[in-house]
């Protein structure tokens, strides 16, 4: 099924068409209405009606997660405050949450987007759909719950945090369909099965993102609760999830380039890679008003194809994801840097002890173990006093990235200390395999 | 009239506790009470050793994080309610007992480490018992 056939199916040459009249009109917005962009263009010696088309795109200068910071939070603002409708926020990890600002269009095409890929995933008006993705500043729950509203089906949005309580609408009200994350969605297949009420669930299919998942995950999904999964991305810099989904051929994520010009370029150099090749993802919102971005960079990695899916669909199918230019984490859907855990264990007595996460996933949980050196300063000869500090470092880092830690004292110098890069990082997960 | 107590922090590991014992016995410091307190994750060795300042040391050089403490060490008889009536004592002044353990020291009578949330008000009441209070030169 498909929910704008006119659009997702549209020719090559035709899409090519409407992405460089949109490029043109959006480059003129933002040269006239963000200083910002303006003064950006300027450094570059770049004239709005230097961009003529997508051919043009190379000139532009990109969009960074740094420029995200200096222009936080409004500065890359593209029409009179009093259009925006509604803010939505990242966890805020990098020092500045990334911020969503929509017009009420904004809004209007993120619910399409998410339309269209819940429409791939078999969704129609007679469906209900079951959004347990965060309700609030995060991007999941109202993207997801306004794509189901706009396709007409039955929403229930249970949100997170009480599995009980989604069991008993998902039986209740024979949901067909959910949207979560899929770890999330594996830790609800076990209660089903512990509580043996798998055959008592109406579930044909889930949407499933906001972080990386194997297919092995994927399969797991699929044969344990007898569905079809689905994988949605999106960013809350560009709109949230609906920026692209898989379809019933699973070969890659159809993007809307009617909405968003994607570009694959070489993370060094910021070159366009040879097409197929593998590269950091960059996309240009073409439509969106309220904070337009221009070729931002996702520090995402991973290849485009645009030949003709078997679907029916033109539009390019980002292709499996390598990995991440930076080193960014994604643990239980949030973004974490390991600098963020640095700058937090810092807090405790002014020097950064030795420390070392180690990310896992154990019965389709991530977790994160924080390993800390126990230094001659923070020793104690009391059990209490080490139960304290690392009560200490449990609490920092909860402040800091929002998460959980466990949090494991371990002696001094065992942690791998080399003069150059020490290793902060061992993630067990292999997700990008 | 306290004693010098070594505490030595161990992740819960095969070997480590042998590990740490094997670089005191290679430098010649010799262990007159031992003691190991231990949780799901770590352990905490508290020793009386021959000369703490030197096991620091080279426990350091072995990577191992230590701190030397005061303690007080008592010897009380061996009698029914000798030991309740000194900690009954120590209760009553509002002085915490962070931990105790025993000595293998002496031979008549038994004796404690004991670490207290005021060592100097510990001994101010613990001398009006009939209790010895071990010095370190005693215990070396």
């Amino acid at each position: 099924m498909i929910w704008n056939e006119a659009k997702e199916c549209m020719a090559r040459a035709d899409i090519e068409a409407l992405q460089s009249a949109r490029l043109k009109k959006l480059v003129d917005r933002v040269y006239h209405n963000v200083e910002y962009y303006r003064k950006k263009m300027q450094a570059v010696g770049l004239e709005p009606m230097d961009i003529q088309g997508i051919q043009d795109i190379e000139k532009l200068p990109f969009t960074t997660n740094e420029d995200l910071n200096q222009a936080y939070p409004l500065g890359l603002l593209a029409v009179p405050r009093s259009e925006i409708i509604r803010i939505h926020a990242t966890s805020g990890t990098t020092g500045k949450p990334k911020i969503g600002a929509y017009t009420r269009r904004d809004v209007d095409i993120w619910a399409e987007g998410v339309a269209r890929c819940m429409t791939m995933a078999g969704v129609t008006r007679e469906d209900t759909v079951l959004v347990s993705y965060g309700y609030g500043l995060f991007t999941g729950g109202l993207g997801a719950h306004y794509g189901a509203e706009k396709i007409g089906a039955m929403v229930i949005p249970v949100s997170t945090g009480n599995t009980q309580k989604l069991i008993t609408m998902l039986i209740d009200f024979q949901a067909t369909v959910i949207a979560c994350t899929p770890s999330y969605l594996l830790h609800i297949a076990e209660t089903l099965e512990k509580e043996n009420k798998v055959d008592q669930i109406n579930l044909k299919c889930c949407i499933c993102g906001a972080e990386p998942w194997t297919d092995e995950m994927r399969s797991q999904i699929e044969q344990r609760l007898h569905i079809k999964a689905y994988d949605i991305y999106g960013l809350t810099e560009m709109m949230g999830p609906g920026v692209a989904n898989d379809c019933e051929a699973h070969a890659g994520l159809h993007i809307w380039e009617d909405h968003f010009l994607p570009e694959i370029v070489d993370p060094a150099t910021g070159a366009h890679v040879a097409p197929g090749e593998t590269g950091e993802l960059v996309i240009t919102t073409l439509t969106k008003e309220g904070l337009p971005l221009i070729r931002y960079r996702t520090r995402d990695l991973t290849s485009l194809a645009y030949d003709t899916c078997s679907c029916g669909r033109t539009m390019a199918r980002i292709q499996r994801f390598k990995g991440r230019t930076d080193d960014m984490l994604i643990i239980k859907g949030v973004n974490v840097f390991p600098t963020q855990v640095e700058a937090a264990l810092l807090t405790i007595d002014g020097t950064t002890p030795h420390y070392l996460m180690v990310v896992d996933r154990v019965d389709n949980q991530d977790t994160l173990e924080v390993q800390i050196e126990v230094e001659e300063r923070f020793f104690s000869d009391e059990i209490r006093g080490l139960e304290t500090l690392a009560g200490k470092v449990r609490a920092v880092l909860k402040t800091a990235i929002g998460l959980n830690a466990r949090v494991k004292l371990v002696e001094p110098d065992t942690l791998e200390h080399s003069q150059g890069k020490t290793k902060h990082v061992i993630d067990k997960r292999k997700l990008y395999a | 009239m306290y004693v010098k107590q070594l505490s030595v922090f161990l992740e819960n590991r095969e070997g480590r506790l042998e590990e740490a014992l094997k670089i005191l016995k290679d430098n010649e410091i010799n262990i007159i009470s031992l003691s190991l307190a231990d949780t799901s994750d770590f352990g905490l060795l508290r020793l009386i050793v021959s000369d703490p300042d030197k096991a620091k040391q080279v426990l350091k050089e072995g990577h191992f994080s230590s701190q030397v403490g005061d303690i007080i060490a008592i010897r009380i008889s061996h009698a029914v309610g000798s030991l309740s009536q000194v900690l009954g004592s120590v209760t009553e002044a509002d002085i915490n007992i962070e931990y105790m353990y025993t000595l293998s020291v002496g031979i008549e009578g038994a004796s404690l480490a004991l670490k207290t949330s005021d060592l100097e008000k510990t001994i101010e009441v613990i001398r009006e018992q009939s209790v010895h209070i071990y010095t370190q030169a005693e215990l070396g």
